[in-house]
């Protein structure tokens, strides 16, 4: 376990700037989840930690020593890549094994094979230990694949989307097994994801990227209660956030040029401006309004026993909206 | 009995079948010849009309693998019984066996070059293969052009100087020229054949295996090789067939210690002229070694033939 630090990491692909003066500080112990749209550099993040790919400035430091002449197996690191890649010659228990009969540990064979039904078990895949890895479902490669991180005891723990091809049952089942286990060994981990309820669930710190530069980074709360652009805001939140201009509603500041505002920052039935109900959503737990203000529309949340139907009439007013100028940062 | 719209019907089936058993029949009759006519006696050997059906004996086979001499007409006559079989069919013929022929010998020597090249040229074509597929080459496709290039004349067109350097290096006639001059024509087939599996093989395995704690050379050896298998057994099955039966540089280069089996078997003479059932017994026994390579071989060769129609 090791307090991660990255300076001024630059890469680039060709014409394309993949990553810009990335500085980023992960606390030994830390569950870092980065969040950011397809191409924003996440993966390629993931890459330079690793040492996989070289940067073509900037330096990563693992427990203050620069490590950017190091190789992936002496700079310690665990990776779940987003496509598994399990050694296809191997049983799933070979691929467990393999990490741990590398040179650079020294891991007796009974310790082996303890760690290996430890994970299996806790990642359920022990009834398929014997299997070879080309014969599992998506699923089980992946719960492989993350076995193959966990046996091991790195400095850090990288993981490319790792939840993203289990069914929904599965997926809360190991996020909620993931956060114990990274609880209990204190492991430090950066876990990319698209999913929101496993970056404000799992996160001790949320990053977030966009076009290769790390636009925020705070904890769960604070990227979500205090954005600092537009493109954070709508990055979390489900329902998405609502944006609109800002001369939509009266007493805006003068600078503002957007005002978004989450669908329980929302007064209903309080007065201000009134709209119509467009469609009514009952998820059971929650009950979803699209309402129509013009032409813009709302989404927002009530109670799941709301008496309003689709064509009734409600005055909406946004409580403690944010606002944002005209480059998408927040006033 | 189920439909399905991809399977082939019975008639496709029946008619895909006569083709594949007429082809068969056509490229196998050669080959079945050489065989029989490996058991026939030197007089059935050449009859006209040719003998389908005809007495077998193994007099071309004890032909191969001895020299004779006809027995002096002063001689007394032996006794048969105290003969070891190969003895009395030599007897019969009014010979004796004066010593082993060089059969063996020239077998041996296809044997080690044959093989010998066939694993430098795998050895040499996979690690360039791999360095092709994955690193950043200056001038790669033109090195990639140049190698290819080396094939597109027939490697005969050099031989003449390609004689003068074996007699001044004082390779002519030694299994190192040999296996250099095999592994040198092979390497440029087996870096191209061998580079297409390399590609085959995505990178990330490797990415896994340095994460997990190797070097970039153990995740070659315990990640891509293993992977490669296919692809290198199908392509040491052409070197080895070339290799093996190369012809016209064997009689350029070669006469003595390190002559191969194909320009010996074509010298060997009997009593009466070309002993014909022994140059087809030392053709048919010079099939084996590639026949049984070939099938140990089979479920990989199967893949690696029709390689590229499947690539993703």
């Amino acid at each position: 376990m090791a307090n991660i630090l990255v300076q001024k990491l630059t890469k680039s692909f060709g014409d394309n700037l993949a990553l810009s003066e990335i500085d980023l500080a992960i606390p030994n112990g830390s569950f870092v989840v980065l969040l950011g749209p397809t191409g924003a550099g996440k993966t390629t993040l993931l890459r330079l930690i690793s040492g996989l790919e070289r940067p073509d400035s900037g330096r990563v430091f693992i427990d203050d020593t620069d490590c950017s002449g190091q190789t992936p197996a002496e700079r310690n690191v665990a990776m779940v890549f987003q496509q598994y890649s399990l050694y296809p010659h191997m049983s799933v228990r070979e691929n467990l094994a393999f990490p741990l009969k590398s040179r650079m540990l020294s891991v007796t064979e009974s310790e082996i094979n303890q760690k290996i039904e430890t994970i299996a078990q806790t990642l359920r895949i022990d009834h398929k230990l014997s299997n070879k890895s080309t014969e599992l479902s998506g699923g089980e490669m992946q719960r492989v694949a993350i076995g193959r991180a966990l046996v091991r005891n790195p400095n850090i723990y990288l993981m490319d989307e790792p939840l993203s091809s289990l069914d929904a049952k599965l997926r809360s089942e190991l996020r909620v097994e993931l956060t114990r286990i990274q609880r209990d060994i204190g492991g430090t981990f950066l876990y990319v994801t698209h999913d929101q309820i496993e970056a404000m669930t799992m996160a001790t710190h949320i990053g977030v990227l966009e076009k290769g530069k790390l636009i925020q980074f705070g904890t769960p709360k604070e990227v979500y209660d205090d954005p600092s652009s537009v493109s954070v805001a709508a990055r979390l939140g489900q329902p998405r956030i609502n944006i609109l201009d800002a001369s939509v509603f009266p007493g805006s500041p003068k600078k503002a040029k957007l005002i978004g505002f989450r669908p329980e920052q929302l007064e209903l039935g309080g007065g201000g401006l009134d709209t119509f109900v467009k469609r009514v959503e009952r998820l059971g737990d929650q009950t979803r309004l699209h309402l129509s203000l013009g032409e813009l529309s709302i989404v927002t949340v009530t109670d799941p026993h709301t008496d309003l139907k689709a064509g009734d009439s409600l005055s909406i007013k946004p409580k403690d909206p944010f606002f944002f100028d005209s480059d998408g940062k927040r006033i | 009995m189920s439909f399905s719209v991809t399977a082939p019907s019975p008639r496709t089936k029946l008619i895909s079948g006569l083709i594949v058993g007429l082809y068969a029949l056509v490229t196998l009759a050669p080959l079945l010849w050489i065989i029989a006519t490996g058991f026939k006696s030197g007089q059935d050997s050449i009859h006209y009309p040719p003998k389908v059906l005809f007495e077998p004996t193994m007099e071309g086979y004890v032909n191969l693998f001895t020299t004779r001499t006809r027995i002096p007409s002063d001689q007394p006559p032996k006794d048969t019984t105290s003969m070891t079989w190969y003895e009395e069919i030599v007897y019969k013929k009014g010979e004796i066996i004066a010593e082993p022929s060089k059969y063996g010998e020239r077998f041996l020597n296809s044997t080690v070059i044959g093989f010998g090249s066939t694993a430098l040229c795998m050895f040499l074509g996979t690690i360039a293969a791999y360095a092709f597929s994955r690193f950043k080459v200056p001038l790669k496709d033109d090195l990639l052009f140049f190698i290819l290039s080396t094939r597109m004349m027939p490697p005969i067109a050099v031989a003449i100087p390609i004689f003068l350097m074996f007699k001044n290096l004082g390779l002519n006639d030694t299994y190192f020229g040999m296996i250099m001059l095999y592994t040198a024509v092979n390497l440029s087939l087996s870096v191209w054949l061998l580079k297409g599996f390399m590609d085959e093989i995505p990178v990330e395995y490797e990415e896994a295996a340095l994460i997990d704690g190797y070097t970039r050379f153990e995740a070659f050896i315990k990640v891509v090789l293993p992977q490669a298998i296919t692809g290198i057994a199908s392509t040491a099955i052409f070197c080895l067939i070339f290799a093996w039966n190369e012809y016209a540089f064997a009689v350029l280069l070669t006469s003595g210690d390190a002559q191969t089996a194909p320009p010996f078997i074509p010298t060997i003479i009997g009593v009466s002229g070309k002993d014909w059932p022994a140059v087809a017994a030392g053709a048919t026994l010079f099939l084996v070694p590639v026949m049984v390579f070939t099938v140990l071989l089979r479920k990989h060769l199967l893949r690696g033939i029709t390689f590229g129609a499947i690539r993703k």
